[in-house]
């Protein structure tokens, strides 16, 4: 497939920023004088997954948030799609944050709207399509989750783990080209996750979008590394064995605002540190 | 961190930050209110949002409106007898009623109903979208929660407020004009006419001006408290307090001065 290669080649080159989707640069923020994020610096090469660990409170949505100039960073440099969001104007992300979409850890659904119109809130606001289009495309984003017989029910009415999906199909009703992923399976039974798990493969082998997924549980990372899209069928098949590096999928794991590992699953796999061996465990 | 376990988690801040804290605020709170203003004039403008505001402060506080109207206007009635009685001058209670109302009563009165009663709306509606990061979501989907919430909220606070000012006058004059004729039998005709004929053009004007400004108040205090909210149901409860008190106290200081300056430049003595 063209893509993979393509993917690949981003691997290798990380030193091209124009290929990376976002950097961070030494990024440092304290909240009350503790430091959330201690000189935190990684990149996303285009059309990969990176899964984020740590334990609670090691600022994983931290990093999300930053990522979307939702605030800014006491030091260090962000690049989202080679922009620097901690210099921009708060007009300016506006538009940079078109082309992001987010998942929300406690979903963060607009209560006083309907899940018709949450998932249809950037286009609504965006202006640019008819009324009959919206709903097409509001009914594909839902079948894509799952959930199309909730559409005129509000967020009220539904269950933690379907107002989790309603946020995937908000995010990604414009097809945007970075979505971050705040904890997408975090407290749901291991059907509806791998549901969900099979959704981003989809999304990174089939648009080859770029994504931060932040995420409690290591086997989700795992799937992610070992799966791949199958078009044919529909649903995400195992890679035969020995062909790992293909997976454009990497991991970075946080203690207390550090990064304290950094790169792919067999790299994850061989590390000795001794906390990161326990978290695998 | 470990040093200050000993004073068993109480904060303690210096008197610099604390001011650094109230001016931050103080101009947090100006940015918010030339925002609200100069995003009239900027694309997207949130026409349904406004229309939905104006219904839901407007149509909502008639019921209030009506009520203070009426007794307000009846209790400045039945004081100004009491007092007019002594000089023998009864007949002068239209007057009285009818600038007072209209000058100062009215627009107060309502201005400070409708914050008890819009103020609090907006600052827990806002404050829960708040806490619950519906604002930072909106943010992130790529829209100013300053245009979306904010300006239609001024817009609307201060379209309806003008109008409902207005109502309120004519149901204190109502008010005014039934304790008159009712318990001390004037002259329901004659009544009118005073109202009327003594209201100059100068006192019509500083009553419309009024509701302009505290609508203005009522609004983009309680949108501050909303998006300033932290911590959980109990910080949005805080700041619904926070936001009736605060607009309530600015509504009463502002009036003062406002009359005042009004005074002058319409050639009061
Ligand atoms: N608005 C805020 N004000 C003050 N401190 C904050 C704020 N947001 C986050 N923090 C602090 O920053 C740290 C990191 O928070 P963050 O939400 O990024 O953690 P997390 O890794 O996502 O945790 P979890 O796995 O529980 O979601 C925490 O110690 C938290 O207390
Ligand atoms: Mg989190």
């Amino acid at each position: 497939m063209p893509s993979t290669l393509l993917m690949d080649d981003a691997n290798r080159s990380h030193a091209n920023s124009s290929n990376q989707a976002i950097i961070f640069e030494d990024v440092r923020l304290e909240f009350a004088d503790k430091a959330v994020l201690d000189n935190v610096s990684f990149s996303l090469p285009r059309g990969q997954t990176k899964a984020i660990f740590g334990a609670t409170g090691s600022g994983k949505s931290t990093i999300l948030k930053l990522t979307l100039g939702l605030f800014k960073p006491d030091a260090g440099r962000i690049l989202v799609m080679g922009e620097d969001v901690t210099a921009m104007s708060e007009n300016d992300l506006f538009e940079l944050r078109r082309k992001i979409g987010i998942v929300f850890q406690e979903s963060a659904l607009f209560d006083s709207l309907t899940v018709r119109d949450n998932v249809a809130y950037r286009l609504v606001e965006e202006g640019k399509i008819g009324d009959e289009e919206i709903d097409r495309r509001v009914h594909e984003a839902l079948s894509f989750v799952e959930l199309e017989h909730t559409v005129d029910m509000f967020p009220s009415e539904l269950s933690g783990g379907m107002r989790r999906r309603v946020g995937i199909a908000r995010a990604i009703i414009t097809k945007p080209e970075v979505l971050l992923y705040d904890s997408p399976t975090g407290g749901l039974d291991p059907v509806t996750s791998t549901t969900i798990i099979e959704l981003l493969v989809k999304q990174r082998d089939v648009f080859g979008t770029s994504s931060l997924l932040v995420t409690h549980r290591l086997q989700d990372a795992f799937i992610m590394a070992t799966h791949r899209f199958d078009r044919d069928t529909g649903h995400m098949q195992p890679l035969p064995t020995g062909s790992k590096s293909h997976v454009p999928m990497s991991f970075l794991i946080l203690r207390e605002g550090k990064v304290i590992f950094d790169g792919d699953a067999i790299e994850l796999v061989k590390t000795d540190n001794p906390y990161i061996r326990r978290f695998l465990a | 961190m470990a040093d200050g376990d000993f004073l068993g988690g109480v904060e303690l801040i210096s008197p610099v930050e604390f001011a650094k804290g109230k001016i931050q605020a103080v101009q947090d709170y100006a940015l918010l209110s030339v925002q609200s203003v100069t995003n009239l004039f900027k694309k997207p403008l949130y026409i349904a949002d406004f229309i939905q505001q104006a219904d839901s402060i407007g149509v909502g506080s008639l019921t209030i409106t009506v009520l203070t109207g009426l007794s307000v206007g009846g209790a400045l009635a039945l004081n100004s007898a009491s007092t007019l009685g002594r000089f023998g001058a009864l007949s002068l209670i239209a007057q009285l009623v009818s600038i007072g109302m209209v000058r100062e009563i009215g627009p107060v009165f309502t201005g400070l109903m409708v914050a008890g009663r819009n103020a609090s709306g907006m600052a827990s509606e806002i404050g829960s979208m708040r806490v619950t990061e519906q604002i930072d979501a909106m943010r992130a989907l790529g829209t100013d929660p300053m245009k979306k919430l904010v300006t239609p909220r001024v817009a609307a606070t201060v379209f309806m407020l003008f109008f409902l000012t207005i109502l309120a006058d004519l149901l204190g004059l109502v008010g005014g004009s039934i304790v008159a004729r009712v318990m001390y039998g004037l002259d329901w005709h004659q009544y009118w006419t005073t109202s009327w004929q003594i209201l100059a053009y100068s006192d019509v004007l500083m009553g419309l001006i009024k509701p302009l400004l505290f609508g203005f108040i009522i609004a983009t205090i309680g949108c501050y408290y909303g998006l300033t909210a932290q911590g959980g149901t109990q910080g949005v409860g805080r700041a619904t307090t926070q936001a009736v008190v605060a607009s309530g106290i600015l509504i009463l200081v502002v009036d003062f001065f406002l009359t005042r300056l009004l005074m002058t430049m319409l050639g009061y003595r």
